[in-house]
């Protein structure tokens, strides 16, 4: 039972620039939501790339690639290519989920197609689903196991859940995990709405009794994980651990999450296990909370199966409320919201929740955060649950670093 | 379609490459592609533009032996006069 030290975290995200505009405007009760869509309005590619570096990179890896050099230079690790990192380069891998990958790229190529205008030698590296994790590895000369992860909105999630695994397996030393997705664009909406997933009003009301769907946003997390020894040999600093993952399907429905609950709950029980965190102990959920009348009901089930009465006394809360839903990237921007929330020992509020689902009994903070109890003897342990189309349920454990 | 001189061929090579995003400083016509970090990918999008421009079509085999700005002007010029 080895956990994976967590020693940088970088966000971009419709709350800003960095982690700490992430948390610091999420615990305020800031909504980065604009016109029923969550942008990363502050984001300006060449604070962060070379004109070539943008020219080579779809938005999602843009965002990733930000939030990537954010964590590295956190983890003491240095610039990209600045002969800095702690390890030999074949022992560091990369694993980065997205949803779709490159979506911008892929319709605006698709559109000069049907236009009859060239597509561009860059249209198939910049729109494959692992193109972020190739840019990342080749952007700091990561040389170990590398691919990304596919599970539609729980693929950041299972990216961290599968970088765990490679530091348990003695595969690599450290791994650079994350999550990211930018997929505005007009064929999303349009998809998205076709099968009543979105909001028609464009608010995110996870929990709330009359709320309507997702609001759809992109942006990127990337966190850095190392074997706990490593870390400590090093001198690092430590935000937090990732302490266990656990994955499960449903076979239910294409789209549709098991009404009761019990597909997620099998990740959620197999996570604790796999960290050996007894349910008693988990002292806040990070819920997936999407703000669809399905998901957050099926969610509320699945919780009740895992945790039984201890989910009545843990405050749980939903990310989403404040920045939307980013599809792939949500996992990985929500495990770098909730270190942030363990290391502050707070759980932080779920936006616009004025008036709860009666129907759905859970301890929601709302407002402000709330401290998290005392946990005499040990650091606080977090649940951060991700849930994506075709059924597929990721749960990871995270813990506080004292 | 008129033919285009030299001249007008190194200023689109020039302007696109500096397009892809080669830096402008190192941009001279006696510059190697190696020197400019200009790669097949963006070979491959300077022939879209020359050929969208010109209709010259650059085959693989053509492009892949070319080693500087000025080579890359040359054969375009010779082909556009073809």
């Amino acid at each position: 039972m080895t956990r994976a030290a967590i020693t940088g975290v970088g966000a971009v995200t419709p709350l800003g620039v960095g982690a700490d505009a992430l948390y610091g405007g999420w615990t305020a009760g800031r909504s980065g939501i604009v016109d029923g869509e969550g942008a990363c309005r502050d984001f300006v590619v060449t604070d962060h790339l070379t004109k070539k570096e943008a020219r080579r990179a779809d938005r999602s890896s843009q965002l990733l690639l930000a939030a990537g050099d954010e964590a590295l230079l956190q983890a003491g690790w240095g610039a990209p290519r600045a002969g800095e990192l702690p390890y030999a380069p074949e022992r560091i891998a990369t694993i980065i989920g997205s949803g779709i990958g490159g979506f911008i790229t892929l319709t605006n190529n698709h559109e000069a197609l049907l236009q009859g205008k060239p597509v561009s030698p860059l249209a198939i590296p910049l729109l494959m689903a692992n193109g972020p994790t190739g840019q990342i590895a080749l952007r700091h000369g990561l040389l170990g196991p590398s691919w990304g992860t596919v599970s539609a909105c729980a693929a950041g999630a299972h990216a961290i859940g599968s970088g765990l695994r490679e530091l348990r397996a003695g595969t690599a030393d450290a791994v650079v995990v994350g999550g990211t997705e930018a997929a505005l664009v007009g064929l999303a909406r349009a998809g998205f709405s076709a099968m009543d997933a979105l909001s028609p009003t464009g608010q995110s009301r996870p929990f709330h009794r009359d709320r309507d769907g997702f609001v759809l946003a992109e942006g990127a997390a990337a966190l850095v994980l190392e074997t706990e020894e490593g870390a400590k040999a090093r001198g690092a600093t430590i935000l937090g651990y990732v302490e266990g993952v656990g994955s499960s399907q449903d076979a239910h429905h294409l789209t549709a999450p098991t009404p009761d609950g019990s597909g997620a709950s099998r990740a959620v029980v197999q996570a604790l296990a796999d960290a050996g965190v007894a349910a008693e102990d988990v002292d806040y959920v990070n819920a997936h909370g999407t703000g669809t009348p399905l998901n957050d009901r099926s969610e509320t089930g699945a919780m009740r199966i895992a945790l039984g009465d201890h989910l009545s006394s843990t405050p749980i809360s939903s990310l989403k409320s404040a920045i939307g839903h980013t599809l792939g990237a949500a996992g990985a921007i929500e495990a770098v919201a909730t270190i942030m929330a363990l290391h502050g020992r707070v759980a932080p509020p779920t936006l616009n929740l004025d008036v709860p689902d009666p129907e759905l009994d859970l301890l929601h903070v709302v407002g402000e955060p709330v401290a998290l109890r005392e946990t005499p003897g040990r650091a606080p342990h977090a649940l951060s649950t991700s849930f994506g189309f075709g059924g597929h349920n990721a749960c990871i454990v995270l813990g506080g670093a004292a | 379609m008129s033919t285009p001189t030299r001249e007008d061929v190194e200023k689109l090579v020039l302007s696109s490459l500096e397009e892809l995003g080669a830096e402008s400083d190192a941009l001279n016509p006696t510059a190697t592609f190696e020197d400019l970090d200009v790669d097949s990918l963006d070979l491959a999008e300077l022939s879209q533009i020359v050929e969208e421009q010109y209709g010259v079509k650059l085959q693989g085999e053509d492009v892949a032996k070319l080693r500087t700005v000025e080579d890359a002007v040359n054969l375009i010029t010779e082909r556009a006069a073809q």
